[in-house]
């Protein structure tokens, strides 16, 4: 079922990629229907999820690779299911963003990304999670390199260079546990953590090169860490971010922002914190704080920029640094919390719900951002623009419907992950937690900012005729915006499922 | 049945003498016939093997006197290495649709080339081993100095005296070791049980080692693979770096190895930090590894790059082996496959699809020549094998690099690491070459580079030229997805009785 769910869009890619070049229109068309149709096989997984039951759902397990006693095994729990569904919302709005751009080989590594992400949340062996995660890499490099702005070539060279090597720290780590636990499953290895096995190990497998077990633990942590915090990503492992987001076409950064960067969390969540929880405690300090200086200081360069899209970039890093701090949090040890436990369940559903409801208004704000860069013959200064509510009512009120989303108003989907963030971090560390409030501050700041100069204001006379969203347009964004209303009002949508996994998450797998 | 991909091999060889002088076409029709047979023998053979297991092909008398028996055989790592020959002399002949010069020639001297690997990977009788092995040597001589290019006469002497050279020293091994065991026999298997003494395998064994690694391109002495390859012919280059150098990795496995497994063992003292002959070559390989992708970084020809980046990956084999260990040695016969079908595929857009087509492999030209736009098959292709190459996941490669670290990882940790280092370094080699071929920005230079009248009269991409790409991705997607149909030959070939003692050394 879940290996189905990998193989339609990998399959769609490829039938799309294989279209004759001037076949733009059914391969947008079919590309969109194979998306649809992952959408569709999602939901159903979803209506035969198990709310109540903690553990993994719909495995699958195959022997692979027999000389190592690697297996293919697959399965989704509560956080596996959310993300799988955020892939399959994300990129159909990516294709339908992208619907100016007639190379059947575009929407095909789309779809190919597709793949790979939903391959990335479902995986629980690390060999073909690595597989997969390098697999979405490559089809995004292209989509920079081929469809990006003016400077596509360096940037689709640093992005690839820093995710290269973010990865390669990662495997390389995870070969160190190899030879110490011989096993890449997720869940063994999560075992081997939590009981401390895993460090004695170490010590008797990789020791006495001058390391002791604690050093050696540490090291493979930072390895593990290092190759999701690029892909999150963390400061100051972000410098590709802002310049890759800005120039990469408005589909490919959708999926970037809406879908790719949550593998970075989601590995965090799935793989980093079960299986180092002793780690975690340890450095739970300095990765709160790096999580506060990772929102202030990407709220502050949100605030000082004046490139529409740069600026959603550095936003969007300010947005994953609440999930930062949630997870944090979850190794600290605790400080005002009478029930540890149930605000470390609150972080975590926090992170969970966060990394859904960002990545669904970024792609939305992205999307619209491009249409603003469309329109504007490719300008995108926040400056270059001035009044557009009085021309285009429509355009703004529903880009201003996202960013107040984005804004983490209560009523719309941002509010409520934030929130849960918040009522987890403050009794676990409350220092670090009232720090990044100056990140909620600042990005207000830059959001009404944003308003101002773009939509309010006197009209700019050269956009007099700047054209609001087409019918089209309108039918497009609406679903998105319909369910970024509908998560406002009722997020026990998406909390219902959560709510087994997170509890077993915190009772049995994480720090604390 | 196995023995046949010899004979067919060489019926095509005497075939070409019956084709009409001017009958390009039939030359190649026959070459290629003879390939596929090869080919579909092998994968019979391949699919058919229930598991890794030794099984005799014919074993008779040949020259009574010497007690040499014409011994031909079969175990998992030679089922992988035929199935590798067979497909790398399919994807050759495809490769070479447009040769006009002498094309029967051509295709013959090919071909004995390509019989002759086959026998070397069958033979388990060490005298019938080294005719086929020198057998290999004399076509690569006359197709690199015959059809290829730069400095052809250069690089096809230079191939020719360190192949001499290598071939020299193993003769010196294996005629000390039939000398001093004093049996009247060149059987592999009767060799390798016998208890030759320690100090004798102290010095036979690096000798041996060293004569088949020279072919394995080991630093320091791969030089002549980067002229070699690049003066060659494409094909010529796909067969030499996909599987000649795939013969000195298996030599030293096959024979150096098992002959000599003592010669292995700790010397009881050290130097500069190094301790036996396993340490020695294992370093060596790891130079090789760091070495030869730094400089396939800093390379102007397109064709040295890849020249360049084949010594590095055959080190990954050597380290593999020298691990003593099973993973790390599964590694090391994964990665002979996987590189051999990696590196043919690069050579063949390198050589084949872009240098016959721009007449320049210089990087800075090509760069704005635009070659993204005028050839997209070509720069799909090679983007494909530059993923592979990488070892990204899901191609043949990574199965391979996995395997070989994490074996380097138990035995040598600190080379290990280093290894992994010069992975890095081949990402970006070929990322840059991948940038600078095929996505530069085409400047005003793109039409007038070249007489003609620019690239686009060079015509597209010819269908055996896209068989062939497709034969090779294929051959390494289908192992990097599902590693178990080689690797469980491999294993179970390395878990017989004449790897015993080498894999009890690695426990030490």
């Amino acid at each position: 079922m879940l290996s189905l769910l990998t193989l339609l869009p990998f399959a769609g890619g490829l039938i799309v990629m294989a279209l004759p070049s001037a076949g733009g229109r059914t391969a947008r068309r079919l590309a969109l229907g194979f998306s649809l149709g992952a959408l569709a096989l999602v939901l159903w997984v979803w209506s035969g999820f198990n709310p109540a039951v903690g553990g993994f759902q719909f495995e699958e397990t195959h022997p692979w690779v027999t000389t190592l006693a690697l297996d293919y095994h697959l399965g989704v729990d509560g956080l596996g299911l959310l993300m799988i569904l955020l892939a399959a919302i994300v990129t159909p709005m990516a294709l339908l963003a992208s619907s100016k751009i007639g190379t059947p080989l575009y929407h095909g590594l789309v779809l190919w990304v597709q793949a790979g992400l939903f391959g990335t949340f479902t995986a629980l062996n690390f060999f073909h999670w690595f597989l997969f995660w390098e697999l979405s890499l490559v089809p995004a490099f292209f989509l920079i390199r081929l469809w990006g702005g003016p400077r596509r070539g360096e940037v689709a060279t640093q992005f690839f260079v820093y995710t290269m090597a973010g990865s390669v720290a990662l495997l390389l780590a995870f070969l160190g546990l190899f030879l110490a636990a011989h096993t890449f499953e997720f869940s063994r290895l999560a075992e081997m953590g939590r009981k401390g096995e895993l460090t004695i190990l170490l010590a008797a497998k990789l020791g006495g090169h001058g390391l002791s077990a604690d050093h050696l633990g540490l090291l493979l942590f930072a390895g593990v860490f290092l190759g999701f915090a690029v892909k999150v990503p963390v400061m100051p492992f972000h410098t590709w971010l802002p310049a890759t987001y800005a120039e990469a076409p408005a589909g490919t950064t959708m999926l970037l922002t809406g879908a790719m960067s949550k593998m970075g969390v989601y590995g965090l969540l799935r793989i980093l914190a079960p299986i180092f929880p002793e780690q975690m405690r340890q450095l739970a300090t300095p990765l709160l704080w790096l999580a506060v200086a990772t929102i202030v200081f990407s709220a502050g360069a949100a605030f000082a920029q004046r490139d529409l899209k740069r600026l959603l970039a550095y936003s969007s890093i300010n947005h994953l640094g609440y999930c930062l701090l949630g997870i944090a949090a979850l190794g600290s040890m605790g400080g005002l919390a009478a029930a540890p436990e149930r605000e470390r369940a609150a972080a975590l559903s926090g992170v969970c719900l966060q990394m859904f409801n960002h990545g669904l208004t970024a792609a939305l704000l992205f999307w619209f951002a491009g249409l603003i860069e469309e329109r504007g013959g490719g300008l995108r200064g926040l400056n270059d623009f001035g009044g557009l509510r009085k021309v285009a009512p429509v355009f703004c009120g529903l880009m201003g419907i996202a960013l107040f989303s984005s804004l983490g108003l209560p009523g719309l989907n941002g509010f409520i992950g934030e929130f849960l963030v918040f009522k987890g971090a403050f009794p676990l560390a409350p220092w670090p937690a009232a720090a990044a409030v100056f990140g909620l501050l600042i990005t207000a700041v830059f959001i009404l900012t944003l308003i101002q100069r773009v939509f309010n204001g006197p009209l700019n006379q050269r956009w007099q005729k700047f054209p609001d969203l087409t019918l089209a347009e309108r039918i497009a964004v609406a679903p998105a915006l319909l369910l970024m209303l509908a998560l406002g009002v009722y997020p026990q949508l998406l909390l219902g499922p959560l709510h087994a996994t997170v509890q077993q998450m915190v009772r049995y797998w994480l720090p604390g | 049945m196995l023995a046949w991909t010899i004979y067919l091999t060489f019926l095509g060889v005497a075939a070409q003498a019956l084709v009409p002088r001017d009958q390009a076409r039939a030359a190649r029709v026959v070459a290629l016939l003879s390939a596929l047979a090869g080919l579909g023998i092998a994968l019979a053979a391949v699919l058919r093997a229930p598991d890794g297991q030794f099984q005799t092909v014919i074993n008779v008398p040949w020259i009574d006197a010497l007690g040499i028996h014409y011994f031909l055989g079969a175990d998992g790592i030679s089922l992988v290495l035929v199935l590798l020959t067979g497909i790398a002399a399919v994807a050759g002949i495809l490769f070479s649709w447009n040769v006009e010069h002498r094309p029967r020639e051509f295709f013959a001297l090919y071909l004995a080339l390509v019989a002759g690997v086959y026998g070397v990977f069958l033979s388990f009788d060490l005298f019938l081993f080294f005719v086929f092995y020198e057998l290999a040597i004399i076509p690569k001589y006359f197709l690199i100095a015959i059809w290829g290019s730069t400095r052809r006469e250069y690089g096809a002497m230079k191939l020719a005296l360190y192949s001499f050279l290598g071939s020299g020293m193993v003769l010196v091994g294996l005629l000390a070791a039939l000398v001093l065991s004093g049996e009247k026999t060149t059987n592999l298997f009767l060799l390798a049980k016998h208890p030759f003494p320690q100090s004798f395998q102290m010095w036979a064994f690096p000798l041996t080692f060293l004569g088949f690694a020279i072919l394995a391109g080991l630093w320091p002495f791969h030089t002549w693979a980067p002229t070699g390859h690049v003066a060659a012919p494409t094909a010529a280059s796909m067969l030499l770096a996909g599987v000649v150098m795939k013969l000195g990795a298996y030599g030293c496995l096959r024979v150096a190895m098992t002959v000599f497994p003592h010669g292995l063992d700790p010397w009881g003292f050290a130097v500069l930090g190094l301790g036996s002959w396993r340490e020695v070559f294992a370093l060596l390989a790891v130079i090789g590894i760091v070495y030869g992708a730094m400089v396939a970084l800093v390379q102007s020809d397109f064709k040295f790059v890849i020249g360049y980046s084949s010594v590095s990956h055959m080190g990954l084999v050597l380290l593999g082996l020298v691990t003593l260990q099973a993973t790390g040695m599964s590694g090391a016969v994964l990665q002979m496959y996987s590189h051999g079908i990696i590196a043919g595929l690069l050579f063949a857009v390198v050589g084949r699809m872009v240098y016959e087509r721009a007449h320049t492999r210089d990087l800075s030209q090509l760069e704005g020549m635009g070659l993204g736009r005028v050839l997209p098959f070509a720069a799909i292709t090679f983007a494909i094998a530059s993923v592979a190459s990488m070892g990204l996941p899901g191609f043949s490669g990574f199965v391979a690099e996995l395997h070989v670290l994490l074996g380097a990882g138990q035995a040598f940790p600190g080379l290990a690491i280093a290894a992994g280092v010069g992975i890095v370094i081949g990402v970006a080699f070929i990322l840059r070459a991948l940038q600078k071929a095929f996505f530069g920005e085409p400047g005003p230079a793109a039409e007038t580079a070249h007489p003609a009248g620019g690239l686009a009269a060079c015509g597209p991409i010819s269908r055996p030229e896209r068989l062939g790409a497709v034969l090779l991705i294929t051959a390494s997607l289908v192992v990097g997805l599902y590693p178990r149909c080689l690797l469980d030959l491999i294993a179970s070939a390395l878990a017989t009785p004449l790897f015993a003692e080498l894999l009890k050394g690695g426990l030490r």
